[in-house]
């Protein structure tokens, strides 16, 4: 196995698209390390992108942010203008591992791992970000729902690095949360995500609104009839049980040792009115 | 001979004993420097590694070596063929290498030895099975059924009269009682009878087995592992390999968990085999994956208890059924599940039977008071949901018929001096019992029993010539041991901790000694460790009458010096330890002491746990908010490495209660064999786990010591479940109340109110 650690974005795509054989990118390795140590994968060339400046940046951008493939969970959980513009965005992506962990993992790393039960890909979803991919035949954006496909797949072609992550702006009264239900208090896998963004008007309404669900079903599902439901309201109670049905209604899990088909469906739906709320309340500010 | 009447404990005023010193092996640990089982190489060194079944049960037709051995690198591969039959280890042989038929998955096929882990593990890759794949059964109470799928054609139940006629994978019946339980049932006012089932726990220590092996052209075997007994593994290996005990020299590592699971072989003979074929030293190690499922975790169980009782609390009849499958091989720990079941209660009528099945599951191995806890588990939730039916107290209720001395103990003994009663009053007397509970909490209280054993012991303690004592014991140090032998040691001749240093002698160094486990550490090495200290003393005091000219019967040993006995015996200046091991050389040469015994009087240690719980009605996840372990130790010699047991198996219950579970899929194969899904509590799942120590002493320790080791495991499930139950306002009588259990539970207790 070859490993490469390339300082600029040109040589990386170089590198992976020449590759003869199974090429992997490297960012924080969480995902990758434990592939490799286990056997799951033997590739023959790793191209660790963390020494390539660009993709170590937060910048803002548009009124939103553009986060760079190579930036860490903590670096991410420290940026003061992230937090306040997406806090769940950023709680989510703190939720991944531990501190340890979170020294080295990366949101574009969570999502191109496209494990369906990722922690950060629904609040990323939520909050309707793009990807921007780089690959020889050059530069395209997508929306983050695009990337993964299926477990373990994304849409990626030969040579193609997500280099960041853009969350967009959004109007003053706005939130977003993300809740994901775990047996123990860390260092797990979520059986349930949920994450929940809300715009409101002067009133107090809700005027738009995304719900999205992780470990679900095979991919990260965006929930429109959860959002229909809430637009109009004030998030009362009744609005709250047809976001829960909404939420149960989407979701086609199936029965794994980290959960059976009913307790996904149930909590789902707990878990997306959960988020709501804490979504509303920080709308309202 | 230990003459037990002497030291009456209560009186005695210790010095040492009690205090909380740092522990000698404590530096190393925090720093690194501690040398585990993987941590040592040799010249020349192999990579071992294994080649493991995918099946749970199949016949093993062929294996190929061919081209693995033709792998440059590889250096050679043994299987069955290099181990002879051995009749008296036939179970043991057959776990570490399988022979006529695999019988779990992971169950070892092959192991290969080669220059680097990536060689070996091509060649494993390169060895060819021919398996005839056979169905094969997991649970419990469907091994039981007639017509199961048969592990062994020959395992008639043994126990039973008439002997069966036909094979089965019952192994064996056990039956413990007295009384007439029928007679007790008919005298009750409330009779309560539940099914309870519980999944395989593991261990779960956090080093994996690892052993190095080398064998030398002329027959001399040098083992280096990770062991809680490293007599029983050479035992094990000079009889698989058809050696001499004597030409096996074993030493011990340290050792990063064990709690029973590293009281038996799996890698160790293999590694051995491996060198003696290359003639080169071969390490091995497992891997996460390979210790779920291939070491060896406990039995799953699944039982029915009932129990009555009259109006004003007296227990009339107790009666269980206990079924334990322990994996592929007989020895379930179900006979001590049946036995230990209703050691706390004083019982007029008791029957209690047990069944030892098996499985394609890997061999169970000792986890922590074997067996106990599962029939505490079933035992206790029933006496907590008596005590609601009675509207007593639980903890009262426990007190009305807590066993005392006196008492004939429902598996036969009669008991000794016994702590339960005084848990009990502990209890009740803590600040917890009376401590308000939030929404959706519950407090669930149960108590455990656990035997302790005590067993084959050899110690010998070196007083060197600066009056510093080296004190060699043969018992792996699993929760602080040699801290607590040097207290002891210290303590006995007069001297300070820090004088004394213990090490884990190898196997060569001492005679046999029993494996630390039954909690028998500090209670019979430490026994041992005093009688050295005794006999070393009188060396001692023999060295300066020779040098006062007076009779030995004349000097006496206080406070860690020789003085005259008495006016009579002369009037010398007392002498002290480092004053007579200085001019030892002049006086007879070296002074040591030594200890052999067979150790007998293990003093029973109860215990009474205390938990809350607070469970998410909407999601069924239960949170453990607060904990206190109540437990007796008869005397704490080292009250912090007693409190971390306490707290160890407090913390190892949660996780046995809550989340931890061997998942199988329907090939029977093993789901989760990692830490990811695998899940012991994180440190953040528990609050501080508090704890108190009583102190009843043992009549059979001189410092009244009892081990602790075991019975701190033995209540924490039931009471956990006692807690969830009373939060959730469901009875939960499978573990682990997982989530999606919980939650199922409290769903269908919604949808029949409102129905
Ligand atoms: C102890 C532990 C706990 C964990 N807990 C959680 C958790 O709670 N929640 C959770 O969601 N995950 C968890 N994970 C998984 C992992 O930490 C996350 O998925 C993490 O976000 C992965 O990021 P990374 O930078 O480490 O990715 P890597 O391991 O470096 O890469 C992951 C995959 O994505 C590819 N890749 C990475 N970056 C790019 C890129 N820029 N362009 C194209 N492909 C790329 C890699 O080739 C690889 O296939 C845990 C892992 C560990 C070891």
């Amino acid at each position: 196995m070859q490993y490469e650690a390339p300082q600029t974005l040109d040589a990386a795509v170089a590198l992976l698209a020449d590759a003869r054989g199974a090429a992997r990118v490297l960012a924080g390795g969480t995902d990758l390390l434990v592939q490799l140590r286990s056997g799951a994968i033997e590739p023959d060339l790793v191209v660790d992108i963390k020494r390539i400046d660009e993709l170590k940046k937060i910048t803002a951008e548009d009124g939103g942010y553009r986060i760079g493939a190579a930036v860490s969970g903590a670096e991410l959980g420290e940026h003061e203008g992230v937090r306040a513009l997406w806090p769940g965005v950023v709680e989510a992506t703190e939720l991944i591992g531990s501190t340890q962990v979170q020294g080295r993992a990366t949101m574009a790393g969570n999502l191109c791992n496209a494990s369906p039960a990722a922690d950060s890909v629904p609040a990323m979803v939520a909050a309707d970000a793009t990807a921007r991919i780089v690959g020889p035949d050059g530069v395209r954006d997508t929306s983050v729902r695009d990337v993964a496909t299926g477990p373990g797949q994304t849409s990626l072609g030969r040579g193609e690095i997500v280099v960041s992550i853009f969350l967009p702006a959004r109007p003053a009264r706005s939130g977003d949360a993300y809740l994901r239900f775990i047996p123990r208090t860390e260092m797990d896998i979520a059986v349930v995500g949920a994450a929940v963004s809300v715009s409101l008007d002067d009133e107090g309404t809700c005027v738009a609104a995304r719900v999205s669900l992780g470990a679900v079903a095979a991919r990260v599902l965006l929930v429109d009839e959860g959002a229909r439901v809430l637009i109009g309201t004030k998030l009362d109670d009744d609005a709250l049980q047809a976001l829960a049905a909404a939420a149960s209604a989407a979701c086609s899990p199936i029965n794994d040792k980290r959960g059976t088909i009913e307790f996904r469906t149930d909590v789902a739906g707990v878990l997306a009115r959960r988020a709501a709320q804490t979504a509303f309340e920080r709308a309202k500010g | 001979m230990l003459d037990k009447t002497k030291d009456p404990v209560a009186e005695r005023d210790f010095k040492v004993v009690g205090t909380r010193p740092v522990r000698p092996d404590g530096v190393d640990k925090v720093t690194g420097r501690a040398r585990f089982g993987a941590d040592i190489s040799a010249p020349g060194m192999l990579v071992g590694k294994v080649k493991r079944s995918p099946h749970a049960h199949a016949k093993l037709v062929s294996i190929d070596t061919e081209k693995a051995l033709a792998l440059p690198g590889v250096k050679a591969v043994v299987t069955r063929d290099d181990f002879a039959e051995n009749k008296k280890q036939c179970d043991v042989l057959r776990n570490i290498m399988a022979r006529e038929k695999v019988l779990y998955d992971g169950h070892a096929v092959a192991a290969v030895a080669a220059t680097s882990a990536t060689v070996a593990r091509k060649a494993l890759k390169l060895i060819e099975v021919e398996y005839d794949v056979l169905p094969h059964v997991i649970d419990v109470d469907e091994a039981m059924k007639p017509g199961a799928p048969l592990l062994h054609d020959d395992m008639i139940t043994k126990g039973v009269d008439p002997e069966p006629e036909t094979a089965s994978n019952i192994a064996q019946r056990y039956e413990f009682g007295h009384g007439d339980v029928e007679k007790g049932f008919a005298e009750a006012d409330v009779v309560v009878e539940r099914d309870f089932k519980t999944a395989a726990a593991h261990q779960g220590y956090i080093e994996p087995h690892a052993c190095l092996a080398s064998f030398t052209p002329d027959g001399q075997g040098e083992l280096w592992c990770c062991t809680q007994g490293h007599y029983a593994i050479r035992g094990f290996c000079a009889d698989l390999l058809g050696m001499d005990i004597s030409k096996l020299r074993v030493t011990a590592s340290e050792i990063g968990g064990g709690f029973g699971g590293k009281t038996t072989v799996f890698l160790e003979p293999l590694a051995l085999a491996l060198s003696r074929k290359t003639g080169r030293p071969v390490k091995m190690v497992m891997s996460r994956e390979e210790v779920f499922r291939a070491s060896g975790p406990t039995a799953s169980t699944s039982s029915r208890v009932k129990v009555g009782a009259t109006k004003d609390g007296k227990i009339t009849a107790g009666e269980a059924e206990f079924r334990y499958q322990g994996g592929a091989f007989k020895g379930s720990p179900v006979q001590f599940g049946a036995m230990c079941a209703f050691a706390c209660y004083a019982l007029e009528n008791v029957k209690t039977v047990g069944y030892d099945v098996v499985t394609n599951r890997p061999k169970q191995a000792a986890y922590r008071a074997p067996g106990a806890p599962m029939a505490a588990f079933a035992v206790e939730s029933v006496i907590e949901e008596l005590a609601v039916e009675l509207s007593i107290d639980p903890v009262e209720l426990r007190l009305i018929n807590a066993a005392e001395e006196g008492d004939q103990s429902s598996f036969g003994p009669t008991f000794p001096r016994i702590g339960l009663v005084e848990t009990l009053e502990a209890t009740k007397a803590h600040e917890h019992f009376s401590a308000p509970l939030g929404p959706n909490q519950g407090r669930g209280i149960a108590s455990g029993y656990w035997f302790n054993f005590g067993g084959a012991t050899s110690v010998s303690l070196n007083i060197q010539p600066d009056g510093t004592v080296a004190l060699a014991v043969g018992t792996p140090d699993i929760g602080g041991s040699r801290a607590s032998m040097s207290l002891m040691a210290a303590e006995e001749l007069g001297i300070a901790y820090e004088k004394v240093k213990a090490i884990v002698a190898d196997t060569a160094s001492l005679g046999y000694n029993e494996v630390s486990h039954g909690s028998r550490v500090t209670f019979a090495s430490g026994l041992a460790t005093i009688e050295a200290a005794r006999n070393a003393k009188k060396i001692l005091c023999a060295r300066a009458a020779k040098m006062w000219e007076i009779p030995e019967e004349a000097v006496e040993w206080v406070d860690g010096h020789a003085r005259p006995a008495g006016a009579n015996a002369g009037d010398f200046e007392p002498m002290s330890l480092a004053d007579i091991a200085k001019v030892a050389e002049q006086t007879g040469g070296p002074i040591s002491g030594h200890q052999e015994h067979n150790a007998s009087g293990a003093g029973a240690s109860f215990a009474t746990h205390m938990v809350d719980v607070e469970v998410d009605p909407e999601t069924g996840r239960a949170h453990v908010v607060r904990y206190t372990a109540v437990q007796d130790a008869g005397k704490a010699i080292h009250p912090s490495y007693v409190e971390g047991q306490f707290q160890g198996g407090a913390a190892q219950g949660v996780g046995w209660a809550l989340n931890e579970e061997y998942i199988y899929n329907d090939d029977g194969r093993l789901e989760n064999p990692g830490f990811l899904d695998y899940r012991i509590p994180v440190c953040s799942d528990l609050p501080m786990l508090d704890t108190v120590i009583v102190e009843v002493p043992n009549p059979g320790h001189p410092y009244g010591v009892r081990g602790v080791g075991e019975t701190g495991i033995v209540p924490p499930m039931a009471a956990i479940a006692n807690a969830v139950s009373a939060a959730a306002g469901v009875r939960m009588t499978e573990l682990p109340m997982s989530p999606p259990k919980l939650l199922k539970a409290i769903n269908a207790k919604k949808a029949n109110g409102s129905a």
